[in-house]
């Protein structure tokens, strides 16, 4: 028997996992200390420690009305309850719960692929279903959609969307919860409700207009704990005819200023998918000598040092490479498009034509375009960014260790701003003793209208010291990016509170509010505690 | 991969071009279940292939072909000689390095059965399973 959740009975725990029991089959409850622990969050970076997350059971339904039940289930005993649709969300949490001893509610058996309409471009989904599994669905069915699939490609789709999760493609899909059209939601009482034209008593166009008629209440179960969503409609691309790259590279340090709003206005016509900012001086820094000691000079380089550098090695400042989804002439006509127009505007632009697909793919081709390419930005999910996620390397081939969580704080869409958030951050991780490259780091484009300054930190599962200094780094540098304006767009579990208490405009009037919706609908508390940096008023005093 | 569901399903479902139910598809004899248990969940990133632009291997191949680089071990699991079941089910379990653990929901004690047989028929010191 595990203990009990916070402020319950051993005996009243007992009553309710055995009604548990009786609701969704003994074998799908997960009450030993064994069990309990494979929902621990792989990434914590708490791990060990006396504050490290953990679910004090599990529930697993397979179907809408067994969820039901464990909701009236958990609210009759007052027991607090964690939903996670796939529990991949790693750097975010993963599978494990923000307030400890929660029950999680694990959705991964409600695994159906409910509909695809290639003609209407869009699915309806459960919370198991992961995009591996809608990639194979539509391809089995050679169906002419895509996906727009984050990385890895192994999460939820729901819960990729619950969690404002990213992918590569255009703006309207590769913000995953924008790209949601009506959703089926169990309320913290246990009652059903369906939004948008969803609501209607014989829908048959929920995944068509996303707003029925009346407020918009969808917004309400992203990152928050206002129910547990169990069916989502999402909006699919067509399968486009081509797919053109081409880079654009400007030499001087202050042509990111005009570079970025060029990019804005492809982007904002629909011109382009996701663009990939870059520094080639940022890469230049392992093997120039003389670059790495104008970056570490007692007050740094300025501009005009740094342009002189990169003039002198033939190297430009900035980069961004431009992703064209569409009709093959029309794409190649973009592509013309973009040359004449930064050609003309900034002085020693240069255009690299990138390589041309047509869909749909061989294998042979697929192969060739991962070669060159994030799989990723045509659509196709894979495992491959776990390269980048720690673990041994030829530098460091004994490192049993990995994992990581990120700090990702939303800034203007301006070249401005990156200079600025660059100057800024630099000397924060600076001050928290950890490295970040001040002169070069580039935006994260996947929120389309805004730049993410994304860095990642490491965890260990190993040295509980690793794990201190990362989480004092975040909270000292997200208390300076708040200073300045910027506000996270995902937080790790022990940052809920402070990325939520930077929104705090009228003395947190958003919070308040947040609260005041959480008391009216979820009066015993037993959704999602924390979640959001939303708390339930019995643990407000609390908070992680 | 992509079977009817036999459920009820509602008015506006039905409208809709097709239906399918996301898991590894069911295998008979311990062995072929054991290899859909490996081809859904484990291919990603131990088998082969091509990794991001730039890396020559799938993430967990990169990984154990460094780690098991000064002895002959192959970094592809399908292709090891020296694993036994308990090996490999206490992998899953408990995740390592930058792998996290896998949960009885996403690989059932059955199917982490049947994937640790799979795993382990290359090695002499097991007994094959009947087929």
């Amino acid at each position: 028997m595990p203990a009990p959740p916070p402020g319950v009975s051993a005996a009243e725990f007992s009553t309710a996992l055995r009604k548990f029991e009786v609701a969704v089959g003994e074998q799908w409850v997960f009450k030993s200390d064994e069990d309990a622990a494979l929902y621990r969050d792989a990434y914590s970076p708490e791990r060990n420690e006396p504050t490290e997350r953990l679910a004090s059971a599990a529930v697993a339904p397979i179907e809408v009305e067994q969820v039901q039940q464990v909701v009236r289930i958990a609210n009759e005993h007052k027991i607090p309850l964690y939903p996670i649709s796939t529990g991949k969300n790693l750097g975010y949490g993963g599978s494990a719960p923000i307030l400890s001893g929660s029950v999680v509610v694990d959705l991964k058996r409600m695994n159906r692929i409910l509909s695809v309409d290639a003609g209407r471009c869009q699915a309806i989904v459960e919370p198991g279903v992961s995009y591996f599994d809608l990639y194979r669905h539509i391809q089995e069915g050679n169906l002419e959609v895509w996906i727009d699939t984050p990385d890895p490609g192994w999460g939820s789709v729901v819960g990729n969307a619950l969690d404002h999760g990213v992918g590569y493609t255009y703006g309207q899909y590769r913000d995953h919860f924008g790209s949601h059209c009506g959703m089926e939601v169990v309320l913290p009482n246990g009652e059903l409700m369906r939004t948008g034209m969803a609501a209607l008593a014989n829908d048959a166009s929920w995944a068509d207009y996303k707003y029925g008629y009346g407020p918009y209440v969808a917004g309400l179960f992203g990152q928050a704990n206002f129910g547990i969503v169990t069916k989502m409609g999402f909006w699919l691309l067509p399968r486009p005819e081509a797919y053109r790259r081409g880079t654009v590279s400007v030499p001087k340090r202050r042509d990111i200023v005009k570079l970025v709003e060029h990019v804005n206005y492809l982007e904002n016509l629909g011109l382009i998918g996701m663009p990939g900012f870059r520094s080639p001086l940022g890469f230049a820094q392992a093997r120039e000598p003389e670059l790495r000691a104008l970056v570490t000079k007692p007050g740094g380089p300025s501009d005009d040092e740094l342009d002189r550098f990169a003039e002198s090695k033939g190297l430009a400042s900035w980069s961004v490479e431009l992703q064209f989804y569409g009709p093959e002439k029309t794409i190649a006509g973009s592509w013309d498009y973009v040359q004449q127009r930064i050609g003309a505007s900034i002085p020693g632009a240069r255009f690299e034509e990138g390589a041309v697909y047509r869909f749909p793919l061989t294998a042979e081709q697929q192969a060739q375009v991962q070669r060159v390419h994030r799989l990723v930005d045509i659509g196709i999910p894979n495992m491959s960014i776990f390269a980048i996620a720690g673990g041994r390397t030829p530098q460091n081939p004994d490192s049993a260790d990995g994992g990581q969580f990120y700090f990702a704080p939303m800034i203007p869409r301006t070249g401005e701003a990156i200079l600025e958030a660059n100057r800024v951050l630099g000397a924060a991780y600076r001050d928290a003793g950890l490295p970040y490259n001040q002169y070069f780091s580039a935006p994260a484009c996947w929120h389309y209208r805004a730049f993410i300054m994304i860095t990642s930190l490491p965890v260990s599962r190993l040295d509980p010291e690793i794990n201190r200094r990362s989480r004092a780094a975040f909270q000292a540098i997200a208390r300076v990016a708040a200073e300045h304006g910027w506000g996270e767009y995902r937080s790790p579990p022990f940052g809920v509170d402070l990325v939520a208490g930077a929104y705090s405009f009228n003395d947190h009037a958003l919070r308040r509010f947040c609260e005041t919706l959480k008391d009216a609908v979820d009066p015993n508390g037993i959704i999602a505690a924390g979640r959001g940096g939303i708390w339930p008023r019995h643990l407000r005093g609390s908070r992680a | 991969m992509k079977s009817t569901i036999t459920m009820a399903v509602g008015v506006a479902f039905m409208l809709h071009a097709s239906l399918g139910v996301a898991q590894p598809p069911v295998g008979n004899a311990p062995l072929d279940r054991g290899k859909q248990v490996y081809d859904y969940w484990c291919l990603p990133c131990h088998g082969e292939g091509l990794g991001l632009p730039g890396f020559a291997e799938l993430p967990g191949t990169q990984q154990l072909r460094i780690k098991y680089r000064d002895v002959a071990i192959s970094p592809l699991l399908t292709e090891r000689t020296d694993l036994v079941p308990d090996f490999v089910k206490a992998i899953v379990r408990q995740g390592v390095s930058f792998m996290p653990q896998f949960r009885k929901t996403e690989i059932s004690d059955a199917d982490l059965d049947a994937l640790a047989t799979y795993l382990a028929r290359n090695n002499p010191a097991t007994t094959p399973p009947a087929r």
